[in-house]
């Protein structure tokens, strides 16, 4: 089940990205695991050890069940991630990837 | 490294921003960084540009951290947001990263402000989908007016959970139920410690009012509860628990965890400064004088990052860091230190007395401590707590130790989830107290960085070693 805004008032201006090939609307000042529960991505990873789903814990860049990948870029920390235009997010699936490979 | 600045703060929360505004009021060359956009730290997060609603919704003692925000601003002192400190070594040298170049600053006094996380809530289910923090649930509030969508459960101890079950009720949020674990007898030992909480009477006004307001709502609130677990397979369903010899089920869609916060100590463990166990806080703290000053010359420690205080506490420990770093370089005499320091001591002194009675009462349970063997402790590496024990039957006299053998606390968070649980495991087991077990060592990065940014580093390295004049960004105090 998605996150949903409350009416807050913001004036932020809307930020379009790509999840998992889909084209979803965040908000400027979004972090992009915010952006990710708002349009209702559940399962942001699974585990290297047992395929289990995870999700974020913290949103505060503790816990590292957030990792994404951004723009080709894999083991990043969704909740400590400004989101931007354009910006490509992938789930990760598995064993972690070294970087660049 | 000559020294780029007289002043370095790591953490924008109160406890660095107080110390830098601090700082740079007493003239020294001030340089803040921090991981967020903006400053605030986590308690403040986004305050700077929350929208009159939200304000509204999170109360004074939010907006409290947008005058100290302002602080800041108004004495000049550099601030570079977005910025990873990923390694400090011992002579103060601060490698950071930002925008995917690293760094490198240096200063004869550095405050490391770092602040608190919140204490992992180990309990079977608790790695489904749909199971956060209760923080995490505020930090969405804060930064992006999010709310969890259908029947939320919130369960733990402590006043952050009234404070987000508030704030979530506020945000018009279907609260399923408030299951409090703190046991019974708790407020037994918390009372030998209430006339001194006393004296901190605004506390216990704010609990009061939080409590009827959830009491009005009629939001169902259970107390006592034990054998929780987080319903669900693929995601959480629910929570169940015994309650007054009664098993019940609450289905919801979120549950949020807390059973208070810990210090975040990743870079006083860098730089290997003495820490104590508390056996109030159940955490590690760094042993520090009142201006922060650590077992490491020139390197300070303020706020949650100390011990746990709070913010008000916070914001008073990073001024008299600033002070006591202003002091040990020769900028201000020894009374002029202490008559500044003095109205600071005071608002610490006011804001600790309530501590142990809080630590008291909100005491987590035995079974939050020392999970049953199947419960997962490491969420990285997916580690239960049962291997833990049998690690330790084996041999292993520390975490470190079952690092190796099990993994535990090996993977991307590199054991901040389960670190503090995993010392208490092996000190029941090997029945020795906590210090004499340890916490896992820490080593740079203490954050995965990209490699690129390693690459820049030597790029800047040989640089530095090419042109020797550019290099010298600031005056040569050294
Ligand atoms: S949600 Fe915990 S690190 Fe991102």
């Amino acid at each position: 089940m998605a996150w949903q805004r409350i009416e807050d008032g913001s004036d932020a201006v809307p930020v379009r990205l790509v999840v998992e090939g889909r084209p979803v609307q965040a908000r400027a000042g979004d972090t992009v695991a915010a952006a990710m529960l708002a349009v209702g991505v559940a399962v942001f990873r699974e585990t290297p050890v047992s395929g289990a789903p995870r999700a974020p814990l913290c949103m505060m860049g503790v816990c590292f069940d957030c990792l994404v990948e951004v723009d080709g870029r894999p083991n990043v920390q969704a909740c400590m991630t400004p989101v931007a235009e354009g910006m490509q997010i992938c789930l990760q699936h598995g064993a972690r990837r070294p970087e660049g490979a | 490294m000559t020294f780029t600045h007289d002043l370095i703060v790591i953490g924008a929360g109160p406890a660095g921003l107080a110390a830098a505004a601090t700082g740079a009021d007493l003239g020294l060359r001030t340089l803040l960084l921090d991981e967020q956009p903006r400053a605030g730290g986590q308690i403040y997060r986004n305050v700077t540009v929350a929208t009159r609603r939200l304000h509204g919704l999170l109360g004074a003692d939010y907006s409290r951290g947008g005058s100290l925000a302002e602080s800041v601003v108004v004495t000049g002192a550099e601030v570079r947001h977005d910025t990873l400190v990923w390694d400090v070594s011992p002579d103060l040298v601060v490698t950071g990263s930002r925008g995917g170049q690293s760094f490198q600053v240096r200063a004869p006094q550095l405050v490391v402000a770092t602040g608190a996380m919140e204490r992992a809530s180990p309990l079977p289910g608790w790695t489904l989908p749909g199971v956060l923090n209760a923080g995490a649930a505020q930090i969405a509030l804060k930064s992006g007016g999010l709310v969890p969508e259908g029947r939320v459960v919130v369960t733990g101890a402590g006043p952050l959970l009234l404070l987000v079950a508030c704030q979530l009720l506020e945000a018009g949020v279907e609260l399923a139920g408030l299951v409090e674990t703190a046991p019974a007898a708790n407020r037994r030992t918390a009372l030998r410690h209430l006339p001194a909480a006393l004296h901190a009477p605004s506390y216990f006004a704010k609990g009061l009012r939080m409590i009827v307001r959830l009491r009005r709502a009629g939001v169902p609130w259970y107390t006592g509860a034990t054998e929780l677990e987080v319903t669900g397979t693929d995601r959480a369903t629910g929570l169940a628990f015994d309650v007054g010899g009664r098993r019940l089920h609450l289905a919801a869609n979120t549950v949020l965890l807390h059973h208070g916060v810990i210090p975040n100590t990743q870079l006083s463990r860098l730089l290997r400064v003495d820490h104590r166990w508390s056996n109030s806080q159940l955490a590690w703290h760094v042993v520090a004088d009142e201006f922060g000053q650590t077992s490491l010359s020139g390197l300070r420690v303020a706020g949650d990052g100390v011990a746990i205080a709070g913010a008000r506490a916070a914001e008073a420990g990073g001024a008299l860091a600033a002070l006591g770093a202003a002091h040990s370089i020769g900028r201000l005499s020894p009374t002029e230190r202490d008559r500044l320091a003095a109205p600071h001591q005071k608002v610490l002194r006011g804001e600790c007395a309530v501590r142990p009675f809080l630590d008291a009462l909100y005491r987590p349970p035995p079974y939050i401590l020392a999970p049953a063997d199947e419960t997962i402790v490491c969420r990285c590496e997916e580690v239960s707590a049962g291997r833990i024990r049998e690690m330790a039957r084996l041999g292993c006299q520390g975490p470190n130790q079952t690092k190796f053998f099990s993994r535990c606390g090996m993977g991307p968070c590199q054991g901040r989830v389960c670190g503090n649980i995993v010392t208490q495991l092996l000190a029941a087991e090997l029945a020795k107290p906590p210090h004499a077990v340890g916490a896992y060592r820490i080593r740079a990065p203490i954050k995965p960085i990209p490699v690129g940014s390693l690459a820049n580093l030597q790029e800047m390295a040989d640089s530095v070693v090419a042109k020797p004049h550019e290099s010298t960004m600031a005056k040569s105090s050294e």
